[in-house]
This record gives C-alpha cells, sequence and structure tokens, in this order.
C-alpha cells in the first residue's frame, strides 16, 4: 500500500475515534423526566412511637441498680412503624407504612421518594401517624402549589420543627 | 464461553487486520491499548493538575470558576479541561477493549489469573474516579450523576441518614460534601495508579509507554477534538429543578438511566453478580495448562538467556546447587510460567545436531520437548517433494498451518514461535531437509506470548543470543506474522516464497543462487 494511502488511513481512523468521542461524551441527550411533569421529592427519618411504653422504675428496683446506671424510667427499644401519606389533590398518591430501621428496629423510620407529577395547580396534603393511635394521624400539612414543568418540591418532615416543609 | 471468545476473537483479529494495513505493527492502536491506557491516565493527571489550579471547590463557586477555565482562559484551561475529558473517556475505550482482548485472547486463565483479577478493581475505580469528576462541575450533569449515584448507594442498608437527602432542595446541599468529591476524584486514581503497578508485577518489560509517533498522534487528535468541540458546562445545577433533559457521558455513565427505573435489588443484585463472574473467570472453568518448563541442570550452565528472555517474570537465578562450577541456576516459579517455551528457544543447548547424548536442553517444556520437535522435525520433513520444499514452523496463536499442508510443505506446530531455537532453521537447511523455512504465528507486536516475534526476529538478525548461524543464508527464511486469521496471506506467502525458491534453484534469479548440498554432518555436541 502507497505511504499516502497509509498516512491517509490513519488521518481518518484519528478522526473517526476524535469524532465517535467527542460524539457520546455528551450525545444523545437523555430525557429523565417528561416535558410537561414535575417532581415531588418526599424523604425524612423519623422515629415512631415506642412499641411499649416506658415504665417508672419503683424505688425498690432503682436501689437493685449499681450506682451509676440508676434512672427512673426503663424503656423497650422497639418502635412503632411511621404511617405516612401523600395525596395529590385529593387523590392518593402514596401511602406507606415504615418499619423503624435496625436490627432491633429502634432506629428511625426512612423513607426517600420521588414522585414524577402533572405541572400545574396542586393540592398537597401529607399525613404521618407516629403514636399507637389507629385512626387519623399525628401531623397533617397541606400545601397549595402550582408547580412548573421540571419543578422539584421537597416535602420533609422534622417533629422538632413542627411537622412537614414543603420547599 | 469458548464461543465468546472465538467470537470476539474473530471479530478483534479483523480490526487488527484493518489497521494493521494503514498502521505499522508497532503503531498499531489495537497492540498498544496497555500502553495507551497509561498515556491517556498521564494526560488526565497533567490535565487535572492545571484544572485544579483554577478550580473553586466551593460548591456556590465551582461552576462559575469551571466557566471561567473555558470561557474566558479557553486557549489553556479550556483547553486542558477539554483534555481532562477526553483522555478520560478514551481511557474508558481502551481499557475496556483491552479487557476484551485479554479475554477474547485467553489470556486471563491459568497463571495469568493474577493481572485479570487485579485488573478488575482497577476498571472500578477508573469509572468511579469519572463519575465522582463529574460532579464537581455542578451542572444539571453534575446534579443528576450526584442525586443518581447517592440514591443507589443509599438502597445499601449501611448508611444512617440517606446521602441523597444532601441534594432534597438548594439549601440542603454543604461544600462539605463536595470537599469530599474531589478528595475521592484525587486519591482514587492515585490507589488506582498503586494497582497499576501490582497489575504489571508478573509481565517482564511492560510496555507502559506508546510509540512515540503514535502517542504524538493521538495527543494532536485530543487537541483537535478540543479545539473543534470543547467540553462545555451543562446548565447550573439547581436543586429545586429536576434536570429533565442531560446530555450524559455515554461512556462513563450508559448505566445511570437504568440505576433509576430497574429496582435497587435488581441493580446492586447485577452488579455483584458482575463482578463476582469478573473475578471468578479465570477458574470458569480453569485453564488445561501445559506444565511449566523444567530446568535440567546437568545441561545448563547458568548463562541466563532464559531468564533475560522470559516474558512473565518465572525465571529467576540463584546460587549453584549441585556443586559445579558454575555460578548460577535459573529456577522456574510454576505459578508464574505460562508455558510458552521462549526459555527453551533462547537455551544455547537446544540444538538439534546433537546426536553423541539425548537432546535434552537446560531448560525445556515437558509437554513439548526439543527432542519431540526434533522428531516432529524430521518426521515432517520426511517425504517433502518439489523443486521448492518449505519447511513451516507455526505457532498455535498463529494461522493453522495445518490447512497449508501439502507435499512440497511439511509443517511443525509450535507453542510460540520463540519456542523455535534458531539451530533448527540450521538443522532444516544444513542437513537438507528442505529448501527453505516458512516462519510465521501472530502478527507483529502482537505475540501471544509477548516477546516471541521480537525475540525470533533479533536471533535471526544475529542480535540476540543464541543467533542464527552465519552460514544459514537468509534468502532462505521467510517470515510471515499474520494472525489467527492470515491462513490466505500464508498461503500467498507461501506461494511466493516457492517461486522464489524455484528460480533461485534454476539460476534465474541471480541474486538467490542457493547451495543444494548439504552442509557436513557435525557431531555437535553442546
Amino acid at each position: 500500500m502507497p505511504d499516502f494511502v497509509r498516512y491517509a488511513g490513519q488521518f481518518v481512523f484519528f478522526v473517526l475515534v476524535a469524532a465517535f468521542i467527542g460524539y457520546f461524551s455528551n450525545q444523545p441527550i437523555y430525557q429523565q423526566t417528561p416535558d410537561g411533569m414535575a417532581q415531588i421529592k418526599l424523604s425524612f427519618a423519623h422515629g415512631g412511637a415506642r412499641k411499649i411504653d416506658c415504665r417508672k422504675l419503683t424505688s425498690k428496683e432503682i436501689a437493685k441498680l449499681p450506682a451509676n446506671e440508676r434512672r427512673p424510667n426503663t424503656c423497650t427499644r422497639e418502635r412503632i412503624p411511621v404511617h405516612i401519606q401523600l395525596t395529590l389533590d385529593g387523590e392518593l398518591l402514596y401511602d406507606d407504612l415504615l418499619e423503624a430501621t435496625g436490627l432491633s428496629k429502634d432506629g428511625p423510620s426512612r423513607t426517600y421518594r420521588k414522585l414524577v407529577v402533572p405541572a400545574g395547580p396542586h393540592t398537597i396534603t401529607a399525613r404521618l401517624r407516629d403514636t399507637k393511635r389507629t385512626t387519623g394521624y399525628d401531623y397533617e400539612a397541606t400545601h397549595q402549589v402550582t408547580l412548573k414543568p421540571f419543578q422539584n418540591l421537597a416535602v420533609d418532615f422534622k417533629a422538632d420543627s413542627g411537622g412537614f416543609k414543603f420547599r | 464461553m469458548t464461543i465468546a471468545r472465538q467470537v470476539l476473537r474473530g471479530g478483534l483479529d479483523l480490526i487488527e487486520a484493518l489497521l494493521g494495513k494503514v498502521f505499522p505493527p508497532a503503531w498499531n492502536p489495537l497492540l498498544n491499548l496497555g500502553a495507551l491506557g497509561f498515556f491517556f491516565y498521564w494526560i488526565i493527571t497533567v490535565s487535572g493538575i492545571y484544572v485544579y489550579i483554577f478550580f473553586d471547590t466551593g460548591v456556590q463557586n465551582a461552576y462559575a470558576s469551571i466557566e471561567y477555565m473555558t470561557h474566558e482562559q479557553w486557549y489553556l484551561a479550556g483547553i486542558m479541561r477539554s483534555l481532562h475529558r477526553y483522555a478520560s473517556d478514551a481511557l474508558i475505550i481502551v481499557m475496556m477493549l483491552h479487557f476484551v482482548r485479554e479475554f477474547a485472547r485467553d489470556r486471563y486463565r491459568g497463571v495469568r489469573w493474577f493481572s485479570w483479577v487485579t485488573g478488575i478493581p482497577i476498571m472500578v475505580m477508573v469509572f468511579v474516579a469519572g463519575i465522582s469528576g463529574y460532579w464537581l462541575v455542578w451542572d444539571k450533569l453534575a446534579q443528576y450523576v450526584a442525586i443518581v449515584s447517592t440514591e443507589w448507594l443509599d438502597l445499601l442498608p449501611i448508611f444512617g441518614e440517606p446521602i441523597a437527602r444532601n441534594f432534597m432542595s438548594p439549601d440542603a446541599l454543604e461544600s462539605r460534601f463536595f470537599t469530599l468529591m474531589i478528595f475521592m476524584h484525587i486519591a482514587i486514581p492515585l490507589i488506582a495508579l498503586a494497582i497499576l503497578w501490582i497489575h504489571l508485577q508478573r509481565v517482564t518489560k511492560p510496555r507502559i509507554n506508546p510509540p512515540r509517533g503514535l502517542a504524538l498522534s493521538v495527543f494532536a487528535a485530543l487537541i483537535a477534538l478540543s479545539l473543534v468541540h470543547p467540553a462545555l458546562s451543562q446548565a447550573p445545577a439547581d436543586l429545586a429543578v429536576v434536570p429533565g433533559r442531560i446530555g450524559l457521558d455515554w461512556f462513563y455513565l450508559p448505566l445511570f438511566p437504568l440505576l433509576e427505573t430497574l429496582p435497587g435489588s435488581v441493580t446492586w443484585g447485577m452488579s455483584a453478580c458482575l463482578l463476582l463472574i469478573m473475578v471468578a473467570m479465570p477458574w470458569l472453568p480453569p485453564l488445561k495448562r501445559a506444565q511449566p518448563a523444567k530446568v535440567d541442570l546437568a545441561n545448563c550452565n547458568g548463562c541466563a538467556r532464559c531468564f533475560h528472555d522470559c516474558p512473565y517474570n518465572a525465571i529467576s537465578l540463584v546460587a549453584r546447587s549441585d556443586g559445579t562450577a558454575f555460578e548460577r541456576e535459573p529456577i522456574v516459579n510454576p505459578a508464574y510460567c505460562v508455558s510458552c517455551g521462549l526459555c527453551a528457544g533462547s537455551c544455547p543447548t537446544s540444538m538439534p545436531f546433537r546426536r553423541l547424548s539425548d537432546l535434552s536442553p537446560g531448560i525445556d517444556l515437558p509437554d513439548h520437548t526439543m527432542a519431540a520437535l526434533r522428531d516432529e522435525t524430521e518426521v515432517a520433513a520426511r517425504g517433502l517433494t518439489g523443486p521448492a520444499r518449505i519447511m513451516v514452523f507455526g505457532c498455535d496463536s498463529g494461522p493453522a498451518v495445518a490447512d497449508v499442508r501439502s507435499p512440497s510443505v511439511g509443517i511443525v506446530p509450535l507453542t510460540c514461535i520463540g519456542q523455535l531455537p534458531p539451530a533448527f532453521i540450521d538443522y532444516v537447511i544444513s542437513r537438507d531437509l528442505a529448501d527453505g523455512i516458512m516462519l510465521t504465528g501472530c502478527r507483529e507486536n502482537s505475540c501471544n506470548a509477548r516477546f516471541g516475534i521480537e525475540w525470533t526476529k533479533q536471533r535471526l538478525a544475529r542480535e540476540r543470543d543464541p543467533h542464527l548461524r552465519n552460514r544459514v543464508p537468509r534468502e532462505r527464511i521467510r517470515t510471515a506474522w499474520v494472525g489467527p486469521s492470515g491462513a490466505s496471506s500464508l498461503r500467498n506467502a507461501l506461494s511466493a516464497f516457492a517461486t522464489e525458491l524455484q528460480n533461485a534453484a534454476a539460476g534465474t534469479d541471480p541474486t538467490a543462487q542457493f547451495d543444494h548440498s548439504p552442509a557436513p554432518r557435525e557431531p555437535v555436541d553442546a
């Protein structure tokens, strides 16, 4: 093969490799969220009530404990699941019973959910039950929002700060 | 596995042959994958250091600092940024090709398991380093990569607070988290480099630098790409907005869309299985390996040629143990020996002329001894007829030599062409066992045992011991480094060679007058 053909072949090879790298380094475009949709991201870590309520120790029981371990109450570790519910314009969007984490089920219940919803005006209601009650909820919040396409609305929960936060 | 290997090998061999038409053997990119990988690593390192000078590590200003580099200082920092990205992409390409090629050539089982297994964490680290690098730009792509990566990690029940909560909303992100990513982006490649050193421990003279011409060409191509199509940031990250449409780097992130859509148990399960299978591949099934080379001290003078020629560090020299006056003796580490036979080919006692004693060299392959090789050569020569009798010595990784056998062409298969001591060529010619010798095997620079072709060429050129004796006419030897798919090229080479031999014998080619009288028999007993 003549030298100039070989050099041309090498040139073509490098052009093709460079084009291949250049193209696939950011093409084709990936559509993560469909057009016209927005996202509600619900995430929190919150501990439910203890499965068995704490009990006051009697003075005899306290006296039996080593001096450095004496305390007024005794508690079991296990916590009950947390019930979470999210509705969008009155329609149920997410409903789950979140088990406590940890081998002894003594950690907080956690969730992290991404919910894709149509953009536009919405009424979002979040409810959470963390006690042993069987009906109703311990926390409830309603938020009116007009979601823009691709908007990300974070729904967080912090009991110390009063409950649900919409950001 | 065997079918997959054969299919891949056929495909890669075709590409290798195509590239071989325009590139000289030393420059063929497919035969320099490891060296190119190192080259890209150095480009990434140097460009990364430069970019880091101008990079603001705070999450608020990271994007702006990269925009400054890309647009204000495009002529240097911008090009460096593009080089950093494109060399990283090229690294993925050569790394994956290297991985596939070693699999296709069955160079991952047996004693080669070590290089295979140590290569796997390097691959993982290259991916992790690249992915962590994309976070640092803190554009829409970075936001997507950060969220999907952390959500995927959160599926493991090992984190107290979900890491992805760091990206819940704009006020959630802290620069501290960002600093951790920068540390990872620098530390992981350094750890990968250390493992690369381990990866190369069982090969001698590893090629870690591509030929200068190839390196310059590749570098020029990357520079041209950086100028024509500079790496750009996407819109700045905004945690109040989902990324929507994203330009993904498909070299590093091809599986990210799957991480989002498939259940965590599937993606983690598949990843773990894939990793386990890759690690276990050398034993699925294990290679039915030939016995390692064996030293015969009674015939060894400790010349160290086998030590210098071994491509896999399998031979070491130790103090003599048999009480003879020689200073050293070789010992073979069976865990490193691939039974290629290059050591036997380098041994000066591998002399087929020996008749007074057994042909038992100082080092030999028990499964394919020099004595057996001499017998095979003599059997192959017996009955050769025609005006141009050719003896073909061909390695098992080259073209199927059995296909070219004919009344005038004898064949002798070898483990590797480097197994053939030059004395065998002398033997065939001087004993008039054939009129010409054809050596064939893998493509140049693509030897399955790394140095078989190189050492053979040097031995024939009388540049490396044991070299071909002067009395052997060079015109009677031809080489055809055509690779496993080169059977037709070998046939053409044989046909042309036969014509040359006939012309020389008939005296029509004045440049090649061969003396057909057999050389006097020498009772050589080295």
